[in-house]
């Protein structure tokens, strides 16, 4: 408990500065992801990892030059299931581009800015990089490192940003209001106005989690439905049970609960059965735990994902500007998909590990599902 | 006539250091259950209290075991990574298969025994002191676990696994609901407190926390004592990870933080630090203390940072104040 206090502490002061930077509750930009969100996509069908929504594209004929490519990659770290889901995906993919890539030289910083700040100058001094992608670890602390690195080679980043607009596209989906916008509106829609909501949140100051509960709550409020609390579980199973069933000891039923992660979605729906009562309508993410309960046990709930596809994107986007080819930018927004009732089956599958996430474009990849630790 | 003086002061004096060691972590635990039943009534209520119990059940079983290792003059940090590579491991090797559930616990019980013995013959044998030994097995531990599963959870734990942790039998007598879990705990508890309050060698196990030097020169095997003391810890991991992957399921978080929750309820349940002194219902009701704690804090709704804030100074207040207790009591 201690050790983890610490180290949320610790990551609490290195997410303070973008905090100060950036809103998490800006209504200009909950406007543009409802848009975003009623947007079509373009890009190949079939293939969201290659589409992007709204914007444009840009021209990268200055960054043409002859292949295969030495392709750089500094990673924030694979720290939690999702990271490890996108990595996996993302060394598929560079598979698939044999004859276009002649090395993939890559940096885990282990969830440390300073590691991470120090794995770009290197690789940037020493190791002749065509490109360089970086998935940053926090916002604030890798801009400098980012701006210095765009002066030498074409830069990419993709899931968390940074506070400059120097890389050639930042790649992202669409972002944390959507996913709030989805999945609350999803409850308030199944729930009679008045019925009681808990939010589980993991903690505090992440820009892309945060974005997720302001948007929820706005929802929320709008239809009328009551917040009983928002509470910080740290991503913990055994901790978010406790939390849920000391709230249905002391409210009876619960109507809905509503998650800004997936991870411990399971854990929260057991807290109902131990305690003899009637499923929430809920929110998950696409982790497969979360889907097979929601198949097995008929849940009323939604999967709104954060795609571990975007992993794919940063080589394809990659290898896009090394060869002269436009592509979306300066923001690459993917289209981020939410999972419902209709296409569930198409993503349930027990053969892959519980954190799989189901949204990772990855079921036609060279060395699936063993590769994910599928069977 | 002098004789006869000493001889009552020191029974008085026994008697209220007996007090004393008792009434911190009880007064606690009573105090804080009181509290939490102004919030819910619920909570004691037999189905309330027992899942209260069930929920502590985890951390109640390791601090016994810890209270072991404190007791000879040390400390076990392996503790938390012990519990999660259980309960990861348990998950990998069973695979969802309910017929592997009995085999892979056994394995289990062998892996914690192993890494029980290495952290005892490292503190023994090579005279590392136990806080670096075991922050040394913690690593490796949490290392191996990760290692061998990639970094995140892979497969599912049966019911048949789960149901240690999470089955409630129904329609019981008295008590009317009994969850598997708490059985559990009566069981563990029961030989723990039989092996230290009732065996030789738990009686030798006080004496070597006590003064290590004087007990070898008296002839008891200290080496064998304190190795005996780091696999009751390990073990008491082991059973406290398949309580918690039963409970809430597989992830790399089961265990982060018992190494330091299971030290201070073994304080809060008056448990000398660096050894000589300790009891198991003590401990036990300093581990129920806590999760009482927790569990307040959670129904106060009060936000994180804070919490963990409160959190942090109960506990500095509640072991001074057992230390204290103990030190007035003699």
């Amino acid at each position: 408990m201690l050790v983890r206090t610490a180290v949320i502490v610790a990551a609490l002061s290195l997410a303070a500065a973008p905090a100060i930077a950036q809103s998490f509750d800006d209504p200009k930009e909950f406007a543009h992801q409802r848009e975003l969100m009623k947007m079509p996509p373009q890009g190949p069908a079939g293939k969201p990892w290659e589409q992007y929504v709204g914007g444009q594209t840009i021209d990268t004929s200055k960054y043409k030059k002859p292949g295969p490519y030495r392709i750089c990659f500094s990673n924030a770290g694979v720290g939690n299931p999702w990271r490890v889901v996108g990595w996996t995906t993302m060394q598929a993919e560079v598979d698939l581009h044999k004859q276009d890539i002649a090395q993939f030289i890559v940096a885990d910083a282990e969830s440390k800015d300073d590691k991470q700040i120090s794995d770009i100058n290197s690789m940037l001094s020493g190791q002749r990089c065509d490109i360089l992608i970086v998935s940053p670890n926090t916002t604030a602390a890798l801009t400098p490192a980012i701006e210095q690195a765009c002066q030498k080679v074409p830069v990419i980043t993709f899931d968390r940003g940074v506070l400059t607009s120097c890389p050639v596209t930042h790649i992202v989906p669409i972002g944390g209001y959507a996913f709030g916008i989805y999945s609350a509106q999803f409850i308030a829609d199944h729930v009679s106005p008045g019925a009681k909501v808990v939010a589980l949140r993991i903690l505090p100051g992440v820009d892309v989690l945060e974005t997720r509960w302001s948007a929820a709550k706005h929802i929320f409020e709008e239809k009328g439905v009551k917040i009983l609390g928002a509470e910080f579980t740290d991503g913990d199973r055994a901790k978010t049970k406790s939390i849920v069933s000391d709230y249905i000891a002391r409210y009876g039923q619960i109507d809905a609960v509503w998650m800004d992660a997936g991870a411990t979605s399971t854990a929260a729906i057991e807290a109902f059965e131990d305690a003899g009562k009637k499923y929430p309508v809920i929110n998950g993410e696409d982790q497969q735990d979360f889907l097979q309960k929601w198949k097995s046990a008929n849940l009323t709930a939604i999967a709104p994902t954060y795609p571990t596809y975007q992993w794919r994107t940063a080589i394809i986007a990659a290898l896009h500007v090394l060869k002269g080819e436009a592509v979306p930018g300066p923001i690459w927004d993917l289209p981020d998909p939410a999972i419902t009732q209709a296409d569930l089956d198409k993503y349930v599958n027990p053969k892959m590990p519980p954190l799989h996430y189901a949204m990772c474009g990855c079921e036609s990849m060279p060395g699936y599902p063993q590769r994910w630790g599928g069977k | 006539m002098t004789v006869a003086t000493k001889q009552t002061k020191t029974l008085s004096a026994r008697g209220i250091a007996v007090i004393g060691r008792l009434n911190a972590s009880y007064l606690a635990f009573l105090a804080l259950l009181i509290v939490i039943a102004c919030i819910t009534p619920s909570i004691l209520e037999p189905a309330g209290f027992m899942n209260f119990l069930r929920r502590g059940a985890p951390l109640a079983v390791v601090a016994s075991g810890q209270l072991f290792v404190i007791v000879v003059g040390g400390f076990d940090l392996s503790v938390g990574s012990l519990i999660t590579l259980t309960v990861m491991g348990s998950a990998l090797l069973i695979n969802n298969d309910p017929s592997k559930t009995w085999w892979v616990i056994a394995t289990m019980y062998g892996i914690g025994l192993l890494a029980g013995l290495i952290n005892g013959l490292v503190v023994t044998y090579l005279k590392v002191p136990s806080i670096i030994a075991t922050l040394g097995a913690l690593l490796s531990i949490k290392g191996v676990a990760l290692a061998w599963s990639g970094g995140s959870p892979q497969g599912y734990l049966p019911d048949n696994f789960r149901q240690f942790g999470r089955l409630t039998l129904h329609d019981i007598p008295l008590l009317g609901v009994l969850p598997l879990a708490v059985v559990v705990l009566v069981v563990v508890v029961t030989v723990f407190a039989w092996l230290l309050h009732r065996t030789n060698f738990g009686r030798l196990a006080l004496v070597v926390g006590d003064n290590a030097a004087a007990a070898a020169l008296a002839g008891v095997p200290v080496r064998q004592i304190r190795i005996l003391a780091f696999v009751l810890s390990a073990f008491s991991a082991v059973t406290a990870g398949i309580l918690l992957g039963g409970f809430s399921g597989v992830s790399t978080d089961a265990g982060d933080g018992f190494e330091l929750q299971s030290i201070a309820a073994a304080v809060l349940g008056g448990a000398q630090l660096l050894g000589g002194r300790g009891s198991v219902p003590g401990v036990v009701s300093g581990a129920m203390s806590l999760t009482a704690l927790f569990t307040l804090l959670n129904l106060l709704g009060l936000p994180k940072p804070l919490r963990d804030a409160v959190q942090g100074l109960i506990l500095i207040a509640a072991a001074a104040y057992s230390v204290r207790r103990q030190e007035w009591a003699g």
